[in-house]
This record gives structure tokens, sequence and C-alpha cells, in this order.
């Protein structure tokens, strides 16, 4: 499945940076190929990501050949990248600027800044930048104007980017590339600075002994923020990556969680694949939740639970699958058909088309997340009630209607088995909210419909002669999505029927120690063929260990953590044959699973008791 | 001749407040609208404090105060003249605003604080963008739409101060 084009970076080869409001994508070559600024979802900045030639880049790297190794400086989001050459090393070091809310009252900070340091710790290197912005989706060829000392300056629609160097750089002809050439010695340093400033004059970037220690700062930031996880359980190294991962994918101003940072990186090389992923999910709300409380990310976990229903207040009670990092719901997808996509796998697509499906378990996400947070917190709003009630009421409407299920097929709608039990998961939450006195619900409507709805589960959901759970009604095809049913409370993981679907899972859908999240033939609106899903692999090792098999699950959680790249990131898929990342890169409830799979495990082996879900009303 | 105790100052601090808000407005719109980076609350409030949210929320009452204090002095030239309408007060915007773009903006490094030096590098104390003649670095439609703002600043005094009473009336 995977293509080569020396033109193009493997996805694993990437690694990420971030200041939690934005984020960018750097190469083993010194390359950054993704950044949108201002936000998460705004157009690019560079874009090389997803066409070689147009999309623009910026570079630091040795002018001959080299070899490179690179990683975090330990539990940080700030990216070292070593190349030795013949003559000597050089090493890059990566950030976005970060600082606790006090360093931000000090002094004045530009919006956004990618900060490079680049010096040379044996012997002599000469060193080679390009700095080439092609602005919203490489549709504008910025025209630098150069200001001596200020740096080089590119005002466009109201914001303005600058880029500072103690690397001599010079235009290229037409101005809209900086290019340098220096030779480093043993011992020497340079900073390179890129800002993005709009709406209000630009703060110019200070290098040299001020960048110091903004690289400090943003050190301890980071280190201090990994200092707060409680996890002390196996993979303990796997889990820290995941958060700080999760953290950097933050959009702090809401606490909202995007997806990836990416859209369009190529669920199959060559196939039709390819959505934007930098928009936030409700599915998993509740895991998430679970996993920010877990590792004892309090504040982090309220922020989301904040945002999670602030957003879904303004279409309550409809619930949309997705929405922007401000709750909007205006994500109407188009393709940029002047983009090649990566590695000529067209479309690139913004916005989503999917944003307008109907994803009857989000329901059951949300109001799980609600529970995880009243068990937590001990608290619940008034609106919070209200509008809590009025999705119960939804469910109660709507739980019988198809739906296009929780991986938003393009082949129509469908009665979903998981959906169905989640509608089952949010009636129950809500009943059982109910009884402690967060709520106040008809609760014999909604336990007349969670009759129905586990009745009509149970009886069309499970196929007797598969002897499994299946992905729709009266259908005979599986879903790892049906590892979640003991997750969420629906059946116990030792009840028969769990047992032989699981094993019915691994018959079908296991491929070289990874889950496809369905039968890769299944008509789900494309023809590639996709990757072996990461997060359906930890689902896997969860339910190993919810089945009390915990050698197991700790030996398949290690071989799937096998699968991440040289810095612990995962993308969205795998491919099984080749173990190459496929899709959006990195992708948040991927490390989600991780998080989860390593804390059911520890509890697991502890013999302290797995998340508690109230009993059925 | 008129005394200038004839001045009727409540009327010209509420249009003058008015008339900065619109002015005020005007701005933020053309900033929203991707047309230029000019902010005045921005770069008033940067004087006093580096903390982005509060050199908003002081700059914003400092422009208001100094927008009103500018209609006292545009209502002390309508007294003088013993005249007061639309297109006198719309010129004297265009004498306000072309002052302030020609001769306040280049001097602004050497008065604001936080502002980095023309000619030098930014320092740790003096960082923020110098706006050049003319606030051109602020986007090439900054001086038009600087300008924009003060004239209707000055038509929207010279249209409604003399409601107030005061020597015109």
């Amino acid at each position: 499945m995977s293509g080569t084009d020396d033109r193009y970076v493997p996805i694993e080869d990437y690694a990420v940076i971030g200041d939690c409001a934005s984020a960018a994508l750097v190469g083993t070559d010194g390359s950054i190929d993704w950044l949108c600024w201002p936000r998460f979802d705004s157009p690019s900045v560079f874009a090389a990501l997803l066409d070689a030639e147009r999309g623009g880049h910026f570079q630091v790297r040795p002018s001959r050949e080299y070899s490179v190794e690179r990683r975090y400086m330990g539990d940080t989001n700030v990216l070292e990248t070593t190349f030795t050459t013949d003559t000597g090393v050089l090493r890059l070091t990566d950030l976005m600027p970060v600082g606790p809310p006090e360093a931000y009252r000090r002094e004045l900070w530009p919006t956004h800044e990618i900060l490079r340091r680049v010096e040379c710790v044996e012997g002599t290197v000469t060193v080679q930048v390009v700095c080439e912005p092609r602005l919203e989706y490489a549709q504008l060829d910025p025209s630098f104007d150069d200001r001596g000392p200020h740096g080089f300056f590119y005002n466009y629609d109201g914001a303005v980017l600058v880029v500072r160097s103690e690397v001599p750089l010079a235009p290229s002809s037409g101005q809209s590339a900086l290019h340098g050439d220096q030779t480093l010695r043993a011992g020497d340093r340079h900073f390179l600075s890129l800002t993005y400033d709009d709406e209000a004059p630009a703060v110019l970037p200070l290098l040299g002994d001020h960048a110091q220690r903004k690289l400090a700062r943003t050190i301890n930031y980071w280190r201090d923020w990994a200092a707060q996880c409680e996890y002390e359980g196996p993979y303990r190294d796997a889990v820290v990556r995941s958060a700080l991962t999760l953290k950097l994918m933050t959009f702090a101003p809401s606490g909202a969680i995007v997806a990836a940072p990416t859209t369009s990186l190529p669920e199959a090389i060559g196939g039709e694949r390819n959505w934007d992923y930098r928009y936030c999910w409700l599915r998993d709300a509740a895991l998430t939740l679970r996993a920010l409380y877990e590792l004892g990310y309090e504040d982090e976990g309220r922020a989301f639970f904040s945002w999670l229903l602030h957003a879904t207040r303004l279409t309550a009670p409809d619930l949309h699958v997705m929405y922007d990092v401000h709750g909007n719901t205006h994500l109407s997808e188009r393709t940029l058909s002047h983009l090649e996509g990566y590695r000529a796998s067209p479309p690139v697509r913004v916005g989503n088309g999917a944003h307008d499906q109907l994803q009857l378990d989000t329901y059951g996400e949300l109001i799980s997340a609600a529970y995880e947070f009243v068990q937590r917190e001990h608290a619940l709003d008034d609106w919070h009630r209200r509008l809590l009630v009025s999705l119960g009421n939804e469910v109660c409407a709507r739980w019988e209607e198809p739906d296009e299920g929780i991986w938003e097929v393009r082949s129509g709608r469908h009665h979903h088995t998981f959906s169905k039990a989640m509608c089952w998961v949010a009636l129950e939450r809500l009943l059982a909210l109910h009884e402690e006195g967060y709520v106040s619900i008809p609760a014999d409507r909604y336990r007349r419909e969670a009759t129905k709805i586990r009745a009509a589960v149970d009886e069309h959901g499970y196929n007797e002669e598969k002897e499994s759970y299946v992905a729709t009604f009266g259908g005979d095809r599986l879903d790892a999505s049906l590892l979640l049913l003991p997750t969420y409370g629906y059946e116990e993981a030792t009840s028969p029927r769990m047992k032989s679907t699981f094993a019915r899972i691994h018959e079908e859908l296991a491929q070289n120690g990874l889950l496809h999240r369905y039968p890769p033939d299944t008509n789900d609106g494309f023809t590639s063929e996709e990757g072996a899903f990461g997060l359906c692999s930890f689902w896997d090792e969860e339910m190993f260990a919810r089945l009390g098999r915990l050698d197991e699950a700790r030996e398949k959680l290690g071989e799937t953590i096998g699968y991440a790249n040289d810095l612990g990131l995962f993308a969205e898929e795998i491919d099984p044959d080749t173990g190459t990342f496929l899709g959006n890169f990195p992708q948040a409830f991927t490390h989600v699973g991780l998080i989860n799979a390593a804390i059911t495990i520890s509890k697991a082996e502890e013999a302290t008791p797995l998340y508690q879900h109230p009993e059925p009303q | 001749m008129t005394s200038v105790f004839a001045l009727n100052v409540g009327s010209a601090l509420l249009w003058g407040l008015f008339a900065t808000g619109l002015l005020t407005l005007l701005m933020s719109a053309s900033q929203g609208l991707g047309w230029s980076r000019m902010s005045f609350p921005y770069m008033i409030g940067s004087m006093f404090t580096s903390h982005r949210g509060r050199a908003m929320g002081i700059g914003f009452g400092a422009h208001l105060a100094f927008g009103m204090s500018f209609a006292v002095l545009y209502a002390l030239v309508f007294e003088s003249w013993q005249w007061a309408t639309w297109w006198l007060g719309g010129l004297l915007g265009v004498f306000h605003g072309l002052f302030l773009l020609a001769v306040l903006m280049p001097m602004l490094p050497d008065l604001h604080p936080r502002m980095a030096s023309t000619h030098h590098g930014p320092t740790p104390t003096r960082q923020l963008e110098p706006p050049g003649f003319l606030a051109l670095n602020y986007g090439r439609s900054t001086p038009v739409l600087t300008l924009v703002g003060h004239v209707v600043y000055g038509v929207l005094l010279g249209l409604f101060y003399p409601l107030g009473g005061g020597g015109l009336l």
C-alpha cells in the first residue's frame, strides 16, 4: 500500500511541535513541511507535505550528505535533530515557544512563533537555510519586505509574518523565498525565528541569549506539565509522550482537542481516503476525558468538558460529528485541486463533509463524558442539566433511525449495532445521573426506551450463526468498535457473547498483531484499501486486560507501541505489512487509546477496580 | 468674537465619545477584515504594560479619553470660527489624520517605551514593530483607512456639536 516518491518524507519521519493553538510538522531532513497559523485549521503557511513543489517549506540542514538522529528533549515537545556529516556534527533544536501565564504578562510575545536553534557541536559544518512560505494553501506567494535589523516582513490579509535570523539570509530574485548558507565551527550557535501576528503591530522576535532563555522556559513548561502525570504503570514513557501529544493538540483558548493537526494525509497511497482532521470529534469524548482525569490532568479535563458542552449547546439537541475549536459547524468540504497531495495522492480536502452526518453513538459518548465528569467533579451547572436532558429526549425520539455510524462511512445510513448500544448507554447514564440527583428526567420513559434498545441490539445486533455481535442489524460483518461494549458498560467482557465476539474479531480483523476497524473489503464508499487502525489495536489490548489475560495484554500493548515512530508518535493508521504510517498524523485518538489501554492494564494488574459503571436501571 | 466660555464642554465630550466610538469601530472593522494592523488601543496600552489583554483594555480607555479631549479642541476651533458644519469638521479630520500619520507615527518609536527603534534591531524592552512613514508598515491600506476614520470623526463633530447649544446657536 505504501508508495515511494523521494520528494516526500515518510509520514513516520515527521515530528510535531506546537504551542497549544497551532502545530508544525518537522521532517528528519530539518524541513518544516506543514504549518497552519493562527490555529490548527487555518490555511497553511507551509504545505510541502501536500505538494513538494508548490507547498512551501522552511528547511535548515547541512549542505553535505548526513545521517540523522532525533529525539524530543526529555518530556517536552522540543525537538532536537542531530545531523552527522563527514566534517562535523550539527544540532537543530525546534520549538514553538510556550510559557506559564505569568510569562505572558512580563513581556511582549508574538502571537505565534517557530524558534529554531542551529549549533555546530563538532568539527565544521556548512548549514543551508531555505524559508519559502506559500500562504493560503500555496495560493499566495509572499514578497518579503526587507526591513534591515527588524527582519523580513510579509503583510497579508491583516496578518504579518516576520523572519529574523542570525544566519544571514537573502531574498530570492522574486523576493518570495529567503536563502542562506553559513559555515559553522564547533561552538557556533545561531537562532532563526518565524513569527505571526495579526490585527496589531507585530512583536519582533529576539534572538541570541533571549531566544536561549525562551527555549529554556519552553523546556521547563513542558517538563513541569509532564511531571504532573500521575501514571506509574507499564510503558510510562509511551503514556507520557501520548499525554504531551494530546496537550500539544489542545486548543488552549477553548479546551478543544483536534483529532490531528493535518489534512489529507492519505489512508491509502494513491487512494481517495483523504480527510481533514483539524477539527474536534465528539467520538471518544468520554474516553478522552477519562484519559485526562486518570493521568491527573484535571484542568485539561475540565476545559475539555466545558468545550464539549459549549460546542454542542449551539446545535443541541442535534449533535454534529465534529466541531471546530470554537464550536462552529460550518465545516463544508472543498477540494484544493492545485495541490497534488502527499505522494501524489489527491484530493487535498479542507473542511469535512462528514460534519452533518448522523452518528447516533455521539449521544452516548457525550452523555458518558458528562457522567464521567460528574463522578469526578460532583457538580453540574443548570444549563448542563437542561442540555443533557434535551439530548436524552433526542435519543428516545431517534434511536430507531439508521445512521452513518462511528466510522463516518460514505455508503449511506444503516442500523449500526454500536450506535444503538451507545443510545442505550446514553439513557442508562442519564438514569444514573437522575438517581444521583443531578438531572431530572422522565425516568419511566427512559427506562422503557432503554429496554427496547437493548432488546433490539440483543436480537438484531448479534449473529447467532457467527456467534458474534455484528456491525449492522441483521448483518454478518464485524466491526472493531464492538470491542468498546464492555468499556462503556453495555456488556461484561467475560460474557459468552463478548468472548466469542472477541474471538471472531481476531479471526477476521487482525493482521500482523494490528486490527482493521472493519473488514478491508467492506463497502464504505471507497475502492482503495486502507491500513490497520491504531486505535482499534489499543481497544483490543484493553479487552485482553478486561478478560484477565494480563500477560497477553501487556505483551500485545508492547507490540503495538513498537509500531510508533522513533519519537513515540502514531498516525491514524498503520500499514500492517510494512509498518509505515497512513492517514493524518499525529492522531489524538490513537494516543488516547494507548493511554487508556495502559491504564486499564495497570489497574487490572494491581487488582484495583476498573472504571465503575452504574448498575443498569 | 465669542469667548471660549461659550464652549459647550458637555456637548463636545458627548459627541467626542460618539465620534471616537465610531472611529474605533471603523479601525477595528478594518483590522478584522484584514485591511490594516493599525490598533490604536494596543499601541497606546502597550506603553503601560506588556500584558496583551491589559494593554488592550487600558489602551481602549485611553483612546476614548484622547478622542473626547480632541473633541474639545475641535469645539474650540468651531467656537473661534463661530461656525461648525460637517465639511469643516471633515477638513479638521483630514488635518488631524495627516498629522497623526506623517508626524506622530514616524516619531512613535522615540515616544513609545516598548517600540523598537527604526534604526536598530529589537531589544528585550523594545520589541513592538514601528509603524513607519504613514504607518505603511501596518499594511498598505492603513493611511487611507486612518484618514477616513479621522474624517468621519471630524464630520460627526461638525454635524452634532452645534446641536448641544453654546456660542454657535
